[in-house]
């Protein structure tokens, strides 16, 4: 999915139901596959809710992983979100992705400030990680 | 309505402000009690909550649209009506991180002099790591809450009221780095802008989650008077305010004092931090001493 569709996801939506919306991305995020353990898990540090991120380029190809909690459904929905599109891109795309990308979804305001930094401190460290990777 | 004779909450000098889970198992669906869910994370309700209970976002709901401020009577009225809360009911509210933002909301509720508010002992995780059920359905329905004058005075603080109030019972409630200023925010949680970093002068440091125990209930009263009266030397009579970054942390502070302390003067400095630590020419202490009033 592109970045273009989620932010329609999200944006088409009538406000009130742009977090139901977060809450099936939250749903939906994919588990990390069992050979995890290979993966080299980084706390993204701006979220209020422990969630870890791994980064693996393979042949310009970006893949991600997030690890949260299921009692943190907005920080798994925000990773979720970001799983959707960007996984599978190539590292152009993922170093050149839109940094404004939050706020086109439209929830600015219907979260807090604090969660807004959360989800921007995760597209810096996939964009940082994935620039060391293809290094 | 009835209240909760358990051994520990009839320990507290306001048992009708604590109920345990086991009351609001016995109590679901009773007529004349609503519950409230309020929570850190906004989307938690919607995962699943306590039959009956409504969900309070304490970011979109209980603030001014456009101040720093809490809601007007009209608009408190408003909210109210629309989660089908009635000035008589008893509102019953818990939440996640040990009733953190159950206990602001239960701060803002008193702003308006509801009552009959009680906090729910060990929130939404005991709840759920006692096995208890949830459901998704959410309860439909309105009433017509009056519109009433909010009351400030008596349990809010303002920052020239904390000027004049330094050498008295002052709590800050912050994470010990925050509190020394070598962090000028929570871990984990981004900085939300405070200019300098530090304590007002002669506030102690005792932070909000020290009140509580690790399945998220309330200690004991005989511990709590123990951290906040015997190692302060604070005396029961004197004036409290507590404070911490945005006023969240410190309403928790706020309702172990006050009710289940009994203290008769605590007021929350909602201000707190992110107002004290931009406030031009105000002194500051930094480090671990609580320092001297200027």
């Amino acid at each position: 999915m592109s970045s273009a569709e989620v932010i329609d996801n999200f944006s088409l939506l009538p406000e009130t139901e742009r977090l139901n919306m977060l809450l099936e991305y939250s749903e939906a995020l994919p588990a990390v596959p069992e050979q995890h353990d290979g993966f080299d898990f980084e706390r993204v540090e701006e979220c209020q809710s422990p969630v870890y991120l791994a980064v693996e380029v393979d042949n310009g190809t970006v893949s991600l992983f997030f690890d949260a909690p299921r009692e943190a459904p907005t920080t798994r929905g925000f990773a979720s979100v970001l799983h959707s599109a960007l996984d599978q891109s190539t590292v152009d795309e993922v170093l050149n992705f839109d940094d404004s990308f939050p706020d086109k979804l439209g929830i600015a305001h219907l979260i807090s400030p604090l969660r807004m930094r959360g989800i921007r401190g995760m597209i810096g460290r996939i964009k940082r990680l994935t620039r060391e990777l293809s290094e | 309505m009835n209240l909760d004779s358990s051994e520990k909450i009839a320990g507290y000098a306001h048992p009708e402000a604590l109920v345990s889970t086991d009351w609001v198992a016995a109590n679901l669906g009773n007529h004349g009690i609503t519950l409230v869910e309020s929570n850190e994370d906004i989307l938690l309700y919607e995962t699943g909550h306590i039959e009956g209970a409504v969900k309070l976002d304490w970011h979109t709901e209980l603030n001014h649209p456009l101040k720093r401020d809490y809601l007007e009577p009209e608009q408190f009225a408003e909210l109210m009506s629309k989660k089908g809360i009635s000035r008589e009911d008893t509102v019953v509210i818990y939440g996640d991180r040990s009733n953190w933002w159950a206990t602001y909301a239960f701060w803002v509720f008193k702003l308006f002099g509801h009552e009959d508010v009680r906090i729910m002992d060990g929130g939404r995780t005991l709840w759920i790591n006692q096995g208890r059920e949830l459901t998704k359905e959410i309860p439909q329905g309105t009433t017509e809450y009056p519109v009433v004058p909010r009351k400030d005075s008596e349990i809010r603080a303002f920052r020239d009221e904390v000027l004049n109030h330094l050498g008295k019972p002052l709590i800050d409630v912050r994470s010990k780095p925050e509190y020394t200023g070598e962090r000028l925010h929570m871990a984990d949680f981004p900085n939300e802008g405070a200019t300098v970093g530090g304590h007002i002068p002669t506030a102690h440091s005792i932070p909000w989650s020290t009140a509580t125990a690790e399945d998220e209930t309330f200690l004991p009263k005989q511990d709590l008077e123990k951290i906040y009266l015997q190692e302060t030397g604070f005396d029961k009579g004197q004036d409290f305010i507590a404070y911490c970054r945005i006023g969240e942390r410190s309403s928790h502070t706020w309702f172990v004092l006050k009710y289940l302390l009994g203290l008769s003067s605590v007021r929350n400095y909602d201000g707190s931090w992110t107002e004290w630590g931009n406030l031009v020419g105000v002194p500051i202490a930094k480090g671990e001493q609580p320092g001297e009033a200027a």
